[in-house]
């Protein structure tokens, strides 16, 4: 085993004597014991038999059908995305299905909601399924009706004789109230669950629902107030709580003064339980009050921090990673590189970013004996589930979990904490307990997105082609996703892993090099003395990688003279997907081909300038064009808009699409322009909307949007893949306008100043 | 603890609760008003927007005592799904959110918006949203919901 770090005589040696001002937290023995001390493994599964169809179904006597689910709607509207799907297999209604989402009880499990899978996975499952049951359905009809079933018609859940309409038996007549009590195939579990895979889909030229604009099931409440989020759940006798929140995971709390709170009306309790520290009382504000008054005398942490975000850059250069992955290797990047008339290398910066959900974390918990039900807003309700379970040494299917859905959270729900503190609390008091987190609890202590250190070594050679693609990235692993502890787990003696989950994945990037390379570092993290936690923030690493990526093919073609869109069709002739959406981005936005920089060194006060970059994530593909105008006294830049070529396979919902690409974009341009967690060497300083701002409506660019519907693919996700490209496109596009380089993101006006004065590359 | 007299959607409420309690929480919890949403507490998100007096006004950093016979009015007392006001239609017709956390700011913010001024230009809109924060970035349909909005009561 390889000691993670360099020790701090080596590092001063690497970085030939620059001192680096911070030490490693937790010395390498204690991580080992920690590894070797792991909690009770963490089961991810659960729920109902995948292979009986009433696991899928249920069909009310009056029509009404219900759709269980454990893939659960984060607000982007794949709940009716799966209706629709479901709707159109069975033929029935749109407007007589209901998505019972997330219960465990009540579903298979489908697996975590995250990686923007849900229609690409659980899309055929559903669909399978109501396959399945409209066979089923067909076959009780035909008996019923002494008619073969290949002689029968279904609309609107109403099975007739094609020949003779007037011969007719609804499903509800067919099965309404009842069970199926029908077996279907199933193999495989949660993401690769297959379901009734012998049950032929019908066609997609069939389809008149899924490729529809079907209006969202869960928007007219959401503008009414009557819509049920976690944050909304109310259970009789139920108690309010807040956690105190220590310096770093590891601290203890050397001393809690309860005389600190006395007078605070309506206080319940101070819970202590392993370095768990929060608070019950009867009303909301009472806890609040309490957890601020609270004085807890914290242990020390135990070392020091990167002291900020240029140390963390530093750290990431100059420690040895623990894991090492090539994501993509072909040809001889050495060979290529030496053969290269003119070399290429730059370094790129990503941040520590947040997800930010609008409110923060909540969960609802009753712990009653050994049986315990919690509600909340969780990716991953069976993770959760038995992470609770866990916490509390009960067995799983003890804990009933309930999804209700919380703030759109694109990715920070995946490793859902509120559950377990409200669970804690529960137990404590011996009622159901609701916690919400305070905006700095959220802000603070919300895993972040890993920075990036990327470098990328490139070649071109006489004739502009591309000799070699040489990519390096440095980045940290997630401390908290997927199986690891939460929070309270860990103040109560849960070990999480020894090192977290390392980077997977590679550069991102569509094209066909000849020699092309990709290497993934993972450099260690603290995982319980640390105040930024990590994990999967929408697209991880993806913006980043294709910042860095996007930027190098944009130097290359300005070195190359040859126009940037034409220098990257260049190398997609083998991803015609990748090739169509990047012209219809061209096309649309009126690209007129150009040698970049266009203008630089002009003179006026604005700076017009445009670029272009494209992307792939999991079957989707996306071409982004920015416009901007960079004010060059003040170095601020204004995305003015953004063109974006979107294909996804089949389309389900075109409006649906468009909602979650228009939010992508305009997020993508907020985090590309203004968002940094700041912090120091005793934690996170971005503890509030101004301390970590994010985009306003006086800030928002238009979004033009061209859709490839391909129908005779399959659905692949779009919750994540239009947010990928629009801080390289507008990247180049600062680097068409001033003819410098933005190397580091948020392009703050300080960057862009430096690029300016910079000049040309 | 104390009284305190509310006008909540042309209700008279009197609650018995500490007066230092944030308007919000009363809202939520007392009166069982689930609109106005907890976003950060510090006035700095529009989550918890009201309308008092004609005024959007941010109910997370408001003493509920200063909201004593005051008109209050929150997202259920301008509609309800069954009938919606035209800025909870125009929402619904733009299919203007994805989480829907922020949406009772947006409403509440137009709402004070469009009593003032019935045909608000985009900047206007704009301006009197700034302090709205959406993270999901339903910014543009937002826009053109409270435009449709607009026209319908013209």
């Amino acid at each position: 085993m390889t000691p993670p770090a360099l020790s701090r005589r080596e590092l001063l040696k690497a970085t030939g004597g620059l001192l680096v001002g911070f030490k490693l937290f937790e010395p390498v023995p204690r991580l080992l014991a920690q590894g070797l001390q792991g909690g009770t493994p963490l089961s991810n599964a659960g729920g109902l038999a995948a292979d009986q169809l009433d696991s899928w179904l249920a069909i009310a006597p009056d029509g009404t059908v219900s759709v269980f689910t454990s893939k659960v709607d984060l607000g982007t509207g794949t709940g009716t995305a799966l209706g629709q799907i479901v709707a159109e297999e069975l033929d029935v209604a749109i407007a007589n299905i209901r998505m019972e989402i997330g219960d465990t009880t009540r579903s298979v499990d489908q697996g975590r909601t995250s990686a923007s899978r849900t229609l690409e996975r659980a899309g055929p499952q559903m669909r399978q399924a109501a396959a399945a049951a409209r066979q089923e359905l067909l076959a009780r009809a035909s008996a019923r009706l002494g008619t073969p079933a290949d002689r029968l018609a279904v609309a609107d859940g109403v099975v007739r004789v094609a020949a003779d309409p007037a011969k007719s038996i609804s499903y509800a007549a067919l099965v309404g109230g009842q069970r199926f009590n029908t077996k279907v195939p199933a193999s495989g579990e949660q993401w690769d669950l297959k379901v009734a895979p012998d049950v032929t889909p019908k066609h997609p030229k069939e389809y008149t629902v899924v490729g529809t604009s079907v209006p969202r099931f869960d928007l007219p409440q959401k503008f009414t107030g009557e819509f049920p989020y976690a944050h909304e759940v109310r259970v009789p006798g139920m108690l309010h709580g807040r956690v105190v929140r220590p310096p770093v995971v590891n601290s203890k709390p050397a001393r809690v003064d309860e005389t600190s709170i006395r007078g605070i009306p309506d206080m319940v309790k101070v819970v202590q339980e392993g370095s768990f520290v929060g608070v019950v009382a009867q009303t909301e504000w009472a806890a609040i009050r309490a957890a601020r008054a609270l004085k807890v005398t914290w242990s020390p942490p135990p070392g020091q921090f990167p002291a900020g975000p240029d140390a963390m850059y530093d750290y990431l250069r100059n420690t040895r990673g623990f894991t090492e992955r090539v994501g993509v290797e072909n040809g001889n990047v050495a060979a290529g590189l030496t053969g290269a008339a003119r070399r290429f290398e730059a370094t790129y910066r990503w941040p520590f970013q947040m997800h930010g959900m609008i409110a923060p974390s909540c969960a609802v918990a009753d712990v009653q004996g050994d049986k315990a039900t919690i509600w909340s807003g969780s990716q991953a309700p069976f993770i959760t589930r038995n992470g609770v379970a866990r916490l509390l040494g009960l067995r799983d299917e003890n804990v009933h979990f309930i999804y209700r859905e919380g703030s759109g959270c694109f990715g920070r729900l995946e490793p859902d904490d509120a559950p377990e503190d409200a669970a804690l609390l529960s137990r404590a008091v011996g009622r159901p307990v609701r916690v919400q987190w305070m905006r700095d609890d959220e802000h603070g202590w919300e895993p972040k997105g890993p920075p990036q250190l990327i470098t990328i070594r490139s070649g071109l050679d006489g004739q502009g082609r591309v000799t070699a693609w040489d990519y390096v990235e440095r980045t940290l692993p997630w401390t908290d996703a997927r199986l690891s502890p939460m929070l309270a787990s860990r103040q109560t003696g849960i070990r999480p892993d020894e090192n977290g989950l390392p980077i997977g994945g590679n550069d991102g990037t569509p094209y066909a090099f000849e020699h092309r390379k990709a290497t993934l570092v993972a450099i260690p993290w603290m995982m319980n003395a640390n105040p930024l936690r990590t994990a999967n923030l929408r697209a991880p690493y993806g913006q980043g990688r294709c910042f860095a990526s996007e930027s190098q093919m944009d130097e290359m073609a300005a070195a190359a003279s040859i126009d940037p869109v034409e220098f990257r069709l260049r190398y997609l002739a083998a991803n015609t997907r990748a090739a169509d959406v990047l012209r219809a981005a061209a096309e649309r936005a009126g690209w007129q081909a150009r040698r970049s920089p266009r203008a630089p060194g002009g003179t006026g006060t604005t700076a017009a300038g445009r670029g272009v970059a494209i992307s792939g994530l999991a079957g989707t593909l996306v071409a982004q064009i920015a416009d901007i105008d960079i004010d060059r006294s003040t170095g601020r830049i204004a995305v003015k808009k953004i063109t974006v070529a979107h294909d996804c396979g089949i389309i389900v919902n075109p409006d649906g699409l468009r909602n979650q690409i228009e939010g992508n974009v305009i997020q993508s341009v907020s985090r590309s322009l203004m968002e940094e967690v700041g912090f120091d060497s005793a934690g996170v300083k971005s503890l509030d909307w101004t301390s970590y701002p994010i985009i306003r409506f006086r800030d928002i660019p238009d979004v033009d949007i061209v859709l490839i519907d391909r129908r005779e693919m399959p659905p692949f996700g779009a919750g994540e893949a239009s947010s990928i490209a629009t801080a390289a496109a507008s990247a180049n596009a600062g680097f068409d306008a001033l003819g410098g380089r933005l190397r580091q993101a948020p392009f703050t006006p300080e960057r862009v100043l430096r690029a300016l004065r910079a000049g040309a590359v | 603890m104390a009284r305190v007299s509310l006008r909540v959607n042309g209700a008279a409420r009197t609650v018995d609760v500490d007066p230092t309690t944030p308007l919000l929480y009363v809202l939520r919890n007392d009166l069982g008003l689930h609109g106005p949403k907890f976003g950060c507490g510090l006035g700095q998100c529009g989550a918890c927007t009201v309308v008092m007096d004609g005024a959007a006004v941010r109910s997370c950093s408001l003493p509920v005592t200063a909201a004593r016979n005051r008109a209050i009015t929150t997202l259920e007392g301008l509609g309800t799904s069954a009938r919606p006001h035209r800025l909870q239609r125009a929402f619904i017709a733009e299919q203007a959110a994805q989480c829907g956390m922020c949406m009772n700011g947006m409403l509440m913010t137009a709402a004070a918006l469009l009593d003032r001024n019935p045909n608000p230009s985009v900047a206007q809109i704009k301006n009197a949203l700034d302090g709205n924060l959406c993270r999901c970035a339903s910014h543009l349909r937002v826009i053109r919901a409270i435009q449709r909005a607009a026209r319908d009561q013209a």
